[in-house]
C-alpha cells in the first residue's frame, strides 16, 4: 500500500513538473548562484540585505522604483523605526490630501520610477525565470528554484561593453538579456558603493547583494512561509504516522491478521 | 438511500423522535456516513475525500482572500501584493488558494483516470459520470477566471486568447466574445464578471457534488473487480462490505494528510513552480508575452486546440465540405470541446461487457498508452506550437479521439477478458488469505 501510495506521488510529481513551463529567455546561460535563502530552510542574510539596499539607493532608485514595497518593512532588514524614517525621509512622495509633495514617511511605499521605461523591481526576482527545462519538464527549477535572483546576477554581469544604435536609440549588448541588447546602459562595473562593513565591492558581489534585496523586495514573507511550510509538512507527517497505525489496526481483524 | 440493502438510523429518545418526524437529517447523515461500500477499494479510491476537502479548502481562503482583494483593473493586481505583503498571513493564504487548485486538478485528473481504468462510467454509474464531467468543466472555467483575477501579464493575455476561441465559433462567434468579456477586449468590465462568476461557480460546483454523491451512493461504489456488490440480503451485503465510517473514513484521511503533507511542502517551498513569471508583471494591454501558456492543468487540452493547424487534411476536408466556415481555429476549437465531449460519452462507446480494466487484457495496454498520451500532450502544449511539437501534439490529439471513439468500441466486440472473481469477498479473501468474513 505504501509502494502504491509512492507511485501515486511520484506520477504526481512526473505530471506537475509538466507545469514549470518553458518559456526560454532567449538569452544565455544563467550560472546558479548559492544564496543564503536558498533551500527549504534557508533565510535572508540581513546584513547582505542591507548592501543591496544600498546598491539599489545609490544606484538603480536613479531610474527604478519599488512602488509595492512599503518603506516599513524595511525593519526586516534589521533596522530600528528611526533609520527606518531617516531613511524614508530621502524621498519625495505626492499626498493627494496635501495636494503636494512631501517627505516620505514609513506608512509609505518606495516611489515608482522615475523614467518611464524602467520597469518597477519590486516583484522582479519573481518575474524573471533563470532556470528552465531540460525540454520543458522543469526539472531544473524543481532542484534550483527558479532562477530569479540569479536571472538578475546574470543580467547585471552579461554586459560586452558594445553600443548598438537602433531607430534613435542606444542599446547595450548583454549576454544574457532575451534579444542580446537592453535599454539600460552598464549600471555596475564593481566599487560602485562603498559597503560600510567593509565587504567586497566588486561587480560581482554587488550583482548578488541586490539580487538578494530585490528577491527580499519580491517576497518579504519567505521565511513565514518556509516556516508554515515546515510546520505543515512536520505535523501532518505525524498524523500520518498516527492515522496509518490506527487504519492498520482498525482493518486488521477485517484483513485477519494479527492485531498489533 | 435506495440501493444497497443496510442499517437504517432509529431515533431513541424524545427529541431524536421528535427532530426525525419533522426533519429526518440525522437519518441523511447516518445513511451517508454508514453506507455500505465495497470492502476491496484501493488506494486510487482516496482521490475522491482529496477532491470534497480540496473543494472546501478553496471555498474558505477564497472567501478570506476575498476580503482583501479589489476587482478594478487599476487595483487588482496592486491589492494582490497587499495580501502578499501587509494582511496577517496574506502570502500563506494566496500560496495556498495559487496552489490549492493545481491539487485540485492533479487530484480531479487521477479521479478520472481511476473511473475510465476501472470502468466506473459504465452501467448503472452513467449520471454519475456525465454528473462529474460537468463538475470537470465548471472547475475549469472556475480556475480559468480565477486565474484572470491576479491582473498579471498572463492572466490578461490568457483571456485574451481564451475568450478568442469563443470569437472563433461561426456566425455567432463576435458577438458571444463581446457578450463575454463585456467589450471589445478584456478590461475592467471582464474583471468585474470573471469576478463575480469565480465567487458563484463553486457553489454550483458544490450543488454538484451532492448530486455526484448521491448518485454513486444510489448505485453504490463501483470497485476494482467491477463486480457488483450482492444486494440479495443484508448478511449478503456484509459479506462484500464495510460501513464508511469507519474503515475508509480513516484509510482516505490518511491518504489526504500524506498528501497535504505533501502539498504544504509545496506551498512552503516552491509555491511558484507551478505558476509562470511573468504573472508577476502588471497586465498591459500593449506589451504581448513572447509565449502564452495557460496553466499546467489545462495545457492537454490548449494542445488539442493547437494541433489542429491548416495543414492537416482532416482540417482541409472540414474547410472544402463547410465552404470554409469551419477554418482551422474554429476546428481546434471544436476539437478541444470535443476531446471533453467523447469523454462524456465513453459509458456509450464503450462496448465491453466487463467493468474493471483488471479483466481486460487488450483494454489495459490502450489504457496506459492514453495516460502517457495525456502527459506528452500536456508537456507539447507548454511548447511553441511548430515542429516537431505540433506534430507529436497531432499524432497525441488523434490518439485520444481515437481511443474513444474507435479503440473502445471495438475492443469490447475483441477482446477476450479475464476471468472475474465472482464476489467482491472472494476477491478481498484472495487478497488476504486469511481474512474471515465478520458477519459469520
Amino acid at each position: 500500500m505504501i509502494r502504491k501510495l509512492t507511485l501515486s506521488a511520484l506520477s504526481a510529481l512526473l505530471i506537475t513538473t509538466g507545469g514549470a513551463l518553458a518559456s526560454e529567455s532567449g538569452g544565455g546561460h544563467v550560472e546558479n548562484v548559492k544564496f543564503s535563502f536558498d533551500g527549504p530552510f534557508g533565510k535572508y542574510d540581513q546584513s547582505q540585505l542591507q548592501r543591496g539596499l544600498q546598491v539599489y539607493t545609490e544606484v538603480c532608485s536613479a531610474c527604478h522604483g519599488l512602488k509595492y514595497v512599503p518603506l516599513r518593512t524595511l525593519s526586516d532588514l534589521g533596522y530600528n523605526d528611526a533609520q527606518v524614517r531617516a531613511y524614508a525621509a530621502q524621498y519625495e512622495v505626492f499626498d493627494a490630501e496635501l495636494d503636494d509633495f512631501r517627505e516620505a514617511l514609513p506608512t509609505d511605499n518606495f516611489p515608482a520610477g522615475s523614467l518611464e521605461n524602467a520597469p518597477d523591481l519590486s516583484m522582479m526576482a519573481k518575474a524573471r525565470a533563470g532556470f528552465h527545462g531540460p525540454y520543458g519538464l522543469g526539472i531544473n527549477q524543481f532542484f534550483k528554484g527558479m532562477g530569479g535572483p540569479e536571472y538578475i546576477v546574470a543580467v547585471l554581469t552579461a554586459y560586452t561593453g558594445e553600443e548598438v544604435e537602433m531607430a534613435g536609440s542606444t542599446f547595450y549588448e548583454n549576454n544574457i538579456f532575451p534579444g542580446g541588447q537592453i535599454a539600460m546602459s552598464q549600471p555596475l562595473f564593481g566599487e560602485d558603493v562603498e559597503y560600510a562593513d567593509g565587504h567586497s565591492n566588486d561587480l560581482h558581489h554587488e550583482a548578488e547583494d541586490v539580487a538578494a534585496f530585490l528577491m527580499w523586495a519580491a517576497e518579504p514573507k519567505l521565511s513565514a512561509r518556509k516556516h508554515v511550510g515546515f510546520m505543515g509538512v512536520f505535523f501532518l507527517g505525524i498524523l500520518a504516522v498516527l492515522l496509518y497505525l490506527t487504519n492498520k489496526r482498525l482493518w486488521a481483524p477485517i484483513k485477519g491478521k494479527e492485531q498489533t | 438511500m435506495a440501493g444497497i440493502p443496510h442499517d437504517h438510523y432509529e431515533p431513541k429518545s424524545g427529541f431524536e423522535k421528535w427532530l426525525d418526524t419533522r426533519l429526518p437529517i440525522v437519518g441523511l447523515l447516518y445513511s451517508t456516513l454508514m453506507i455500505p461500500t465495497p470492502k476491496n477499494l484501493n488506494w486510487w479510491w482516496i482521490w475522491g475525500i482529496v477532491l470534497a476537502f480540496c473543494l472546501v479548502m478553496q471555498i474558505i481562503t477564497g472567501i478570506v482572500l476575498v476580503m482583501h482583494y479589489t476587482p478594478h483593473a487599476d487595483m487588482a493586481f496592486a491589492s494582490i501584493e497587499h495580501i502578499m505583503r501587509n494582511v496577517n498571513g496574506g502570502a500563506v493564504l494566496r500560496y495556498v488558494h495559487m496552489n490549492g487548485a493545481s491539487l485540485f486538478f492533479f487530484a480531479v485528473y487521477i479521479h478520472i483516470f481511476r473511473g475510465l481504468f476501472y470502468g466506473s462510467y459504465k452501467a448503472p454509474r452513467e449520471i454519475t459520470w456525465i454528473i462529474g464531467m460537468l463538475i470537470y468543466l465548471a472547475m475549469m472555467a472556475t480556475g480559468f477566471m480565477g486565474y484572470v483575477l491576479p491582473w498579471g501579464q498572463m492572466s490578461f493575455w490568457g483571456a485574451t486568447v481564451i475568450t478568442g476561441l469563443f470569437g472563433a465559433i461561426p456566425f455567432i462567434g463576435e458577438a458571444l466574445q463581446t457578450w463575454l468579456l463585456g467589450g471589445p477586449a478584456v478590461d475592467n468590465a471582464t474583471l468585474t464578471r470573471f469576478f463575480s462568476l469565480h465567487y458563484l461557480l463553486p457553489f454550483v460546483i458544490v450543488g454538484l457534488v451532492a448530486i455526484h454523491i448521491w448518485a454513486f451512493h444510489t448505485t453504490g461504489n463501483n470497485n476494482p473487480t467491477g463486480v457488483e456488490v450482492r444486494r440479495g440480503s443484508k448478511a449478503e451485503v456484509q459479506k462484500d462490505t464495510l460501513p464508511f465510517w469507519p474503515y475508509f473514513v480513516i484509510k482516505d484521511l490518511f491518504a489526504l494528510v500524506v498528501i497535504l503533507a505533501l502539498f504544504f511542502a509545496v506551498v512552503g517551498f516552491m509555491p511558484n513552480f507551478l505558476g509562470h513569471p511573468d504573472n508577476y508583471i502588471e497586465a498591459n494591454p500593449l506589451s504581448t508575452p513572447a509565449h502564452i501558456v495557460p496553466e499546467w492543468y489545462y495545457l492537454p487540452f490548449y494542445a488539442i486546440l493547437r494541433a489542429f493547424t491548416a495543414d492537416v487534411w482532416a482540417v482541409q476536408l472540414a474547410s472544402f465540405v463547410t465552404a470554409g466556415i469551419i477554418d482551422a481555429k474554429v476546428f481546434g476549437v471544436f476539437a478541444m470541446f470535443g476531446s471533453i465531449a467523447v469523454m462524456a460519452v465513453v459509458p456509450w462507446t464503450d462496448t465491453s461487457s466487463v467493468r474493471s480494466g483488471q479483466y481486460r487484457p487488450m483494454f489495459r495496454w490502450w489504457f496506459y498508452l492514453l495516460v502517457v498520451d495525456f502527459i506528452v500532450l500536456m508537456w507539447c502544449g507548454a511548447q511553441p506550437a511548430e515542429p516537431p511539437y505540433s506534430t507529436i501534439a497531432l499524432i497525441g490529439s488523434t490518439y485520444w479521439f481515437a481511443y474513444f471513439l474507435v479503440i473502445l468500441p471495438i475492443l469490447g466486440v475483441i477482446e477476450k477478458p479475464l476471468p472475474q472473481p465472482k464476489t467482491i469477498e472472494e476477491d478481498f479473501n484472495n487478497h488476504y488469505p486469511s481474512a474471515k468474513t465478520p458477519a459469520e
